[in-house]
């Protein structure tokens, strides 16, 4: 401890130094509004040319903070290289699994890293309000985002009409995953509507099979994946439009399309003859781990499987996740016409906690074009951003999420849990999930949640 | 700006340390009248400054937050006591507490003594006692997965096999397996199964040595009196022993209280198995929420102290006699 203090004290002191010089580069940089399309066009890996928009950066240091642990965080630290070697700046990367308790603690106890990828704009929203800690975006990060990303990112990082967050990573949450395999033998197709999902799995019952396994554990995090099922439904029954006044709390949560919504995903995972393959019976869904939720299609034991994009992570060494492979995944198909075919996806914000220009430099570079397409380079990774082309990414279900992030005529839900305040969105939503598929009813469980908010 | 604040502050606090210290020493320099006293207290003054900064302080703290909103900016009564004794899921998890805090000192205790009991002076003594201390040398995290194991549910379908122990014995005996941690209130005992399976051993050895510590002449004197088996372990063994339990009910007690880790590993606190402690860090950290985490905290101190009051006034007596 009375080190790494000692040691921030004499880096300070080296910042001091160097701060009114970068002060200076930073001036001179405030003209140039088109600094991301100059710095894509720099294209080749050794070019610096990116990063001469960033000022004189030499000796610096930035500490970034976030949820990615090892393994991911390998690919994610290597796409910082590039900038680093080129600007000569430092950065000082440190992931934990207990981000989201430790991070209020580091802002309370007064030292917050200079910047945290947070995977929830309700946090955001929590940081902002209740601690005053985020400092606001740079202009230049803030036209990077208009420039390459869908106007709702730049909602999803406000707060009070204040910018707060870039964009950082994607992905898309409405896949279900299946056996290509399976369903070439079987001779079953992959279904284009609701209607069509709903046929496909009765004649999986019909031939003996159990079409759905899902899985809600994951730790004291228990319950998130139902609330991902809740958010998709509501979606395609109640629109988009609905669907931000429910978790802006403008209608109640016991409302009774929220309701109808309930009722929908109940068709499905409370229904003894659909769930849960190769696990048990509904009530399993509760303590299986989200991680196992859907493994049993390796064995025939459940046909499908609903889960984000990142899943392709689970199926394990050796098992091909493409589509003439061992798995893939299939969209989610729409319910209502009148809604279309939206998407419900998630992702992470970049926000900065000090005020140094180094920081701000950074955090400009993390929202630029020039960074999301270094940082797809290295795989395991989708971005929003629409200037990264489709192929730069390394996997096929990686490439399908991409396009479907880019297609403008998607509706784009961001996943509502992770907007609502953290009463809600972190506990009330997911233990209701968790009471509901044990046997709560759904008017009991809405009007809990209700009651929960804040 | 912010690190040179930081290393003053250092400065100022190591300063603060020296200059204390200083007049400390030339205090117990000087006045040789009241050396005992002066001594004594450089001794303790440490100590003391210890505590006061990092248990009397905090607790005044906590306590005063208990009184404030969210963020402790705004006095709110309370309110937040209103809504620790008041809200549904709240209720469930004093409830859970009361299970707890009720069950597993007096299961522990009892297995533990019958079991010290029964092993005394016999042959496998040594190797008996062994294996019902090994689990206190495990954590309780240890110990929740080792038991999550057990209690692990897979369905009675055909080509899956049972990889709960528990779950395999009742599809061996004819029965359907079943999910032993969905259940209210009966998970609850579940869980504590595990803390009572950790702190058996604890009460086990703490008694034994006790039993043993009970004089020859006492139970020679019974034993020519005529007492035997239940009645020498009623009239005989317990009371001689009363100290030693006391202290053993209220440590596991006062343990239970805050356990956490069982909870945390097992079910992550749903399906209504949540507790104190373990809500405690559910509205601390994750909903942020200082005022209800802060008067959760003096819940459980106030449920604390008068076991630890008993306790000092039993090992009083104890003394005095």
């Amino acid at each position: 401890m009375a080190m790494s203090s000692a040691r921030k004290g004499w880096a300070a002191v080296g910042l001091a130094a160097s701060v009114s010089l970068v002060l200076a580069a930073c001036g001179g940089d405030d003209g140039d509004d088109d600094t991301a399309g100059g710095g894509d066009t720099g294209g080749g890996d050794a070019d610096c040319a990116f990063a001469e928009d960033y000022g004189d950066l030499e000796g610096t240091q930035v500490s970034v903070y976030s949820t990615i642990v090892a393994p991911e965080d390998a690919p994610l630290e290597a796409s910082f290289d590039t900038f680093e070697e080129c600007t000569g700046m430092t950065v000082v990367y440190e992931g934990s699994d207990e981000f989201e308790a430790q991070l209020p603690v580091r802002i309370q106890g007064g030292s917050p890293p200079d910047l945290a990828i947070i995977p929830q704009p309700g946090l955001l929203a929590t940081l902002v309000r209740d601690y005053d800690a985020v400092i606001p975006v740079p202009d230049d990060a803030r036209a990077n985002v208009e420039a390459s990303f869908d106007a709702a990112w730049i909602d999803y990082g406000t707060v009070d009409g204040t910018y707060y967050g870039t964009p950082f990573g994607a992905n898309v949450k409405s896949f279900v995953w299946y056996s290509p395999s399976a369903f070439e033998e079987a001779g079953y197709e992959i279904p284009e509507t609701w209607d069509d999902l709903i046929a496909l799995s009765d004649q999986i019952v019909a031939d003996g099979g159990m079409p759905w396994c899902a899985g809600f554990g994951s730790g004291d995090a228990t319950g998130w994946p139902g609330t991902d099922w809740v958010e998709e439904v509501m979606l395609r029954t109640a629109g988009i439009d609905v669907y931000r006044q429910w978790y802006e709390h403008e209608i109640p949560f016991n409302d009774p399309q929220v309701v109808e919504a309930f009722d929908t995903v109940g068709e499905i995972l409370k229904n003894d003859q659909y769930v849960n393959g190769g696990l048990g019976d509904v009530s399993s869904i509760a303590t299986t781990r989200f991680e196992d939720g859907g493994l049993p299609i390796l064995q025939g034991q459940c046909w499908m499987h609903r889960q984000a994009s990142f899943y392709q992570a689970n199926w394990g060494d050796g098992v091909e996740v493409a589509e003439d492979g061992d798995v893939y995944a299939f969209y989610l198909p729409g319910i209502d016409p009148a809604q279309g075919n939206p998407v419900l996806g998630g992702g992470e914000f970049t926000a900065a906690f000090t005020e140094r220009p180094e920081v701000q430099a950074f955090q400009t570079y993390l929202s630029s074009d020039h960074w999301h397409a270094e940082r797809a380079s290295k795989g395991n990774f989708v971005s929003a951003n629409k200037t990264v082309p489709v192929d730069a990414y390394d996997s096929p279900v990686n490439q399908l999420s991409a396009e479907i992030i880019q297609d403008p005529e998607a509706a784009f839900g961001f996943d509502a849990s992770d907007l609502m305040p953290a009463e809600v969105g972190t506990v009330a939503f997911w233990t209701g999930m968790v009471n509901w598929i044990t046997g709560a009813s759904t008017q009991e469980t809405v009007d809990a949640i209700e009651n929960a908010w804040p | 700006m912010d690190n040179y604040e930081k290393l003053g502050q250092m400065l100022l606090a190591i300063a603060l340390f020296v200059a204390l210290m200083g007049v400390i020493l030339l205090v117990t320099g000087r006045a040789r009248r009241r050396a005992d006293l002066w001594q004594s207290l450089a001794f303790v003054a440490p100590a003391l400054l210890l505590l006061i900064v990092g248990l009397v302080y905090p607790a005044i703290r906590t306590g005063y937050q208990s009184f404030f909103d969210r963020t402790s900016e705004n006095f709110v009564g309370l309110d937040n006591y209103d809504f620790v004794f008041t809200n549904e899921a709240m209720i469930t998890v004093l409830r859970n507490t009361a299970i707890w805090v009720f069950l597993t000192p007096l299961l522990s205790t009892f297995i533990g003594l019958v079991y010290a009991v029964l092993v005394d002076r016999s042959r496998v003594e040594a190797a008996a006692k062994a294996v019902i201390f090994l689990p206190m040398a495990i954590s309780l995290v240890g110990a929740s997965i080792i038991w999550k194991f057990v209690y692990e549910y897979r369905p009675d379908q055909q080509g899956i096999e049972q990889i709960g122990l528990l779950n395999q014995v009742l599809v061996w005996l004819g029965a359907e397996p079943r999910q032993f941690l969905i259940g209210e209130p009966w998970n609850t005992l579940f869980l504590i199964v595990i803390m009572v399976w950790v702190q058996a051993g604890f009460a086990m050895t703490v008694l034994a040595a006790a039993i043993k510590a009970i004089p020859a002449d006492i139970t020679e004197a019974a034993q020519l009196d005529g007492l035997t088996g239940v009645r020498m372990f009623r009239y005989i063994t317990v009371p001689s022993i009363r100290p030693a339990l006391v202290v053993v009910l209220t440590t596991i007690a006062i343990g239970t209280l805050k356990v956490f880790d069982i909870v945390r590993t097992m079910t992550g606190g749903q399906f209504g198995t949540s507790v104190i402690s373990y809500e405690f860090y559910t509205q601390g950290f994750r909903t942020l929420n200082t005022g209800i985490a802060s008067s959760l905290a003096v819940v459980l101190f106030v449920l604390v102290v008068p076991i630890v009051v008993y306790n000092v006034r039993q090992m009083r007596k104890a003394e005095y006699r």
